[in-house]
């Protein structure tokens, strides 16, 4: 197994990538899925245009194992500071897997409005997707063993790592 | 159930062997980590004032009845809101229409409900114990809050209180709480002092006439006084209670006015406290007999935070005890 990769240069990677894809701060907002997405999010933003609404998605009322799993201990509120209807939203995900966390975040995005255009931004990108989902912009692809896990710990530093 | 009869058995297991919430019937044996959690979690439901409120697809497909054989509006309203915010079906029972009138035993209304596909009962029952009484008749899976019962509790009310408290006064090890008025009738203040001091307060006064005062004070652990600029001096919280009429067998309080002079939440009195302290009273509130409404809804209330901070609070409670449970899952 090789070394987890860098997370400022995978950052730099998504910035690079999303940067014909982001309007002007009237028109586009960066939303991270908490808790690893909200991180990268807030990375991402000085590097797309630091006047770009920043908010946080917690979808943990929203999640497909509800009835299995119970609630996530760690709850909170969404922070969302603009009226995403009509404007380009960038979802920002740490590792995207099963599409689960995706479909859930898609879920409570529309609750709050009827945005323009979602372009989805993962860090990572791992094999065994379950829904369809693709992300626009990806960090770097990783092929992961399906036992093993990569998870990225932060906040500071921000760190991928086996499990 | 008869007063006094819930004491005699053994203690309802309100979580189970997996730390899972499965009834809450009152917030006696409740840690403070529980309630901690409980009022984290109605963070994540809570919205601020003046913003589209919450609706999260949570309990769909789960049906949620409001058992009330009391009348009440604001706490079946924020129960009946709470479930629709989590996408529950739910069922209003109204006794007044209710076969109950006909001679029905609370019970078969219990199993004829559970029979419809009912998975959690919010009940409101003028015995004490009722909420007890049920969880131990509801099926496997299927779930009891206790919204009042009798004398006896009100954990969700406490559990609101707490809620409002914390998000002003969150050191509660160093917070002063008076309780003014009826506390002997109250089942909303043995169930907040119970939260309360689950969270570590220890300076809890009771203050009041001597018909008013709990006989079980040594119990409760908290101090009592029948003067109430001694009782609300220094305190961060003041609390008025309702007087429970419905719960007072013959006369107990002669004089209202004597009681408003003397005990009521006004201006004059409030003059004793804190400049700073805040107000609070569970509702519904008598106007110039234990509460003015300038002070109601003066600078220093939280009263209708207190309301709004019951629908999400409500709803963490719901969630929490449905959480990990299809709505099928009745074994």
């Amino acid at each position: 197994m090789n070394a987890p990769p860098d997370v400022d240069e995978l950052i730099q990677r998504l910035a690079d990538g999303l940067r014909p894809l982001v309007g002007t701060p009237a028109d586009t907002c960066v939303v991270g899925i908490e808790t690893g997405g909200a991180w990268v999010a807030e990375r991402l933003r000085p590097l797309l245009d630091p006047e770009l609404p920043l908010g946080s998605l917690n979808i943990s009322f929203y999640r497909d194992d509800f009835s299995t799993l119970g609630l996530h201990p760690r709850v909170g509120p969404s922070t969302l500071p603009v009226d995403i209807t009509d404007k380009t939203v960038i979802l920002v995900d740490d590792v995207l897997y099963t599409g689960r966390t995706v479909r859930a975040a898609l879920n409570e995005l529309f609750d709050y409005g009827r945005p323009a255009a979602v372009r989805l931004a993962a860090l990572v990108d791992r094999d065994a997707r379950e829904l369809p989902f693709t992300a626009d912009v990806v960090g770097q692809r990783l092929a992961i063993e399906p036992d093993q896990q990569i998870k990225l710990t932060g906040p500071e530093p921000l760190t991928l790592i086996f499990q | 159930m008869t007063n006094g009869s819930i004491h005699n058995k053994p203690e309802l297991a309100q979580y189970d062997a997996n730390g899972q919430l499965r009834h809450l019937v009152g917030i006696g044996g409740l840690t403070a980590a529980q309630i901690t959690r409980i009022l984290d979690t109605a963070d994540g439901f809570n919205t601020a004032p003046g913003t589209a409120p919450t609706k999260v697809p949570l309990l769909r497909g789960h049906t949620i009845c409001n058992l009330f054989f009391e009348n009440s509006t604001r706490t079946r309203t924020t129960f009946e809101l709470a479930a629709q915010r989590l996408s529950a079906d739910v069922v209003n029972f109204d006794v007044g229409t209710s076969s109950r009138t006909k001679g029905e035993h609370d019970l078969d209304t219990l199993y004829t409900l559970q029979a419809m596909g009912a998975t959690l009962f919010c009940v409101r029952h003028p015995d004490d114990g009722a909420a007890d009484y049920f969880a131990r008749h509801v099926a496997p899976g299927v779930s009891v809050i206790n919204a009042g019962d009798g004398t006896n509790a009100h954990p969700t009310q406490a559990l609101l209180d707490v809620y409002t408290i914390r998000a002003h006064h969150p050191d509660f090890h160093n917070l002063r709480v008076a309780l003014v008025g009826d506390v002997r009738h109250s089942r909303v203040a043995r169930s907040t002092i119970a939260a309360l001091q689950a969270l570590g307060a220890t300076d809890i006064r009771v203050v009041g006439p001597n018909a008013f005062l709990p006989h079980d004070v040594d119990q409760l652990g908290v101090s009592t006084t029948t003067d109430f600029a001694a009782g609300v001096d220094g305190a961060d919280i003041i609390m008025g209670l309702r007087i429970q009429r419905e719960r007072i067998q013959g006369s107990i309080l002669e004089d209202e006015n004597d009681y408003h002079r003397h005990y009521g939440l006004t201006a004059n009195n409030l003059a004793h406290a804190k400049p700073d302290a805040h107000i609070m009273h569970p509702g519904p509130i008598n106007r110039a007999v234990e509460i003015d409404a300038d002070i109601a809804y003066g600078p220093n209330s939280l009263i209708l935070e207190q309301v709004r901070n019951g629908i999400a609070v409500r709803m963490a409670i719901m969630a929490l005890i449905a959480g990990g449970r299809t709505p099928n899952d009745t074994t």
